[in-house]
């Protein structure tokens, strides 16, 4: 099943300037792979080295952290839309 | 490097903002649109700090609810979120180490100095695509009348 990926503004230039992207996929790894085998770039600034999603990168299904889920192994359903979300924070 | 143009009303937004603030940190979203020679603003979108103890003296957090909230409306109007900004009390308008940890490409990073709560000296900042360190990128501020100047 189809579902969104809305691409926040600094990561666009590593995915060929979508701000938003249709894949497939029965859960959010799957979605996440399959985006980081179409945009190879993406893959470093999305996970670690061990292949785990990255501390400053949130991942959202609709208006849940997937984090509060099931991680990666969080099922889809139709028409849902996953948006990745950069950490945001600094201070002097 | 595309300059960063904000409008006056942008300025007095963010520096109002800033001295609201003090001592605290105050934070926020630039919206907007990239062309062929500007980074131009349209809208600042105040965002609470939602750092939450007792750091708010030299520190912010933008939730990501708030970020999303905001990246959908800015979607909805063909807008961009293009970068943040944020305030540095009785400390100089330039990037931390802290800043450097947690900044991404691409965004410009507005920092406005607060010196006994009245606003400063105002910079912005990209980060490097190799995340070594921050450059500076020029602000102009257009005025109503249509004349530039740069800020600082």
């Amino acid at each position: 099943m189809p579902v969104k990926v809305m691409i926040p503004t600094a990561l666009r230039q590593f995915a060929d300037g979508n701000d938003t992207i249709e894949l497939e996929g029965v859960d959010v790894g799957q979605v996440l792979d399959r985006l980081a085998d179409t945009f190879p770039q993406l893959k470093r600034h999305l996970f670690d080295d061990d292949g785990e999603l990255r501390n400053f990168v949130n991942v959202y299904i609709n208006d849940e952290n997937i984090r509060d889920r099931q991680r990666q192994g969080t099922p889809l359903q139709p028409g849902d839309e996953l948006t990745i979300v950069p950490a945001i924070a600094g201070g002097g | 490097m595309l300059q960063l143009q904000l409008k006056s009303e942008h300025d007095d937004a963010i520096r109002g903002h800033a001295q609201r603030a003090y001592p605290h940190e105050c934070c926020g979203f630039l919206l907007g649109r990239d062309d062929d020679q500007a980074r131009r603003i349209v809208r600042v979108v105040e965002a609470q700090n939602d750092r939450g103890d007792s750091q708010l003296h030299n520190r912010f957090t933008i939730t990501p609810e708030a970020f999303m909230r905001v990246d959908k409306a800015a979607r909805a109007e063909k807008l961009d979120v293009l970068g943040f900004y944020h305030s540095h009390p009785n400390a100089p308008a330039r990037p931390s180490t802290y800043d450097l940890e947690y900044a991404w490409p691409v965004y410009s990073y507005i920092i406005v100095a607060v010196a006994d709560g009245k606003s400063a000296k105002m910079t912005c900042w990209l980060l490097r695509d190799d995340r070594g360190r921050f450059d500076e990128q020029p602000i102009t501020c257009a005025r109503e009348t249509g004349s530039t100047k740069e800020i600082h």
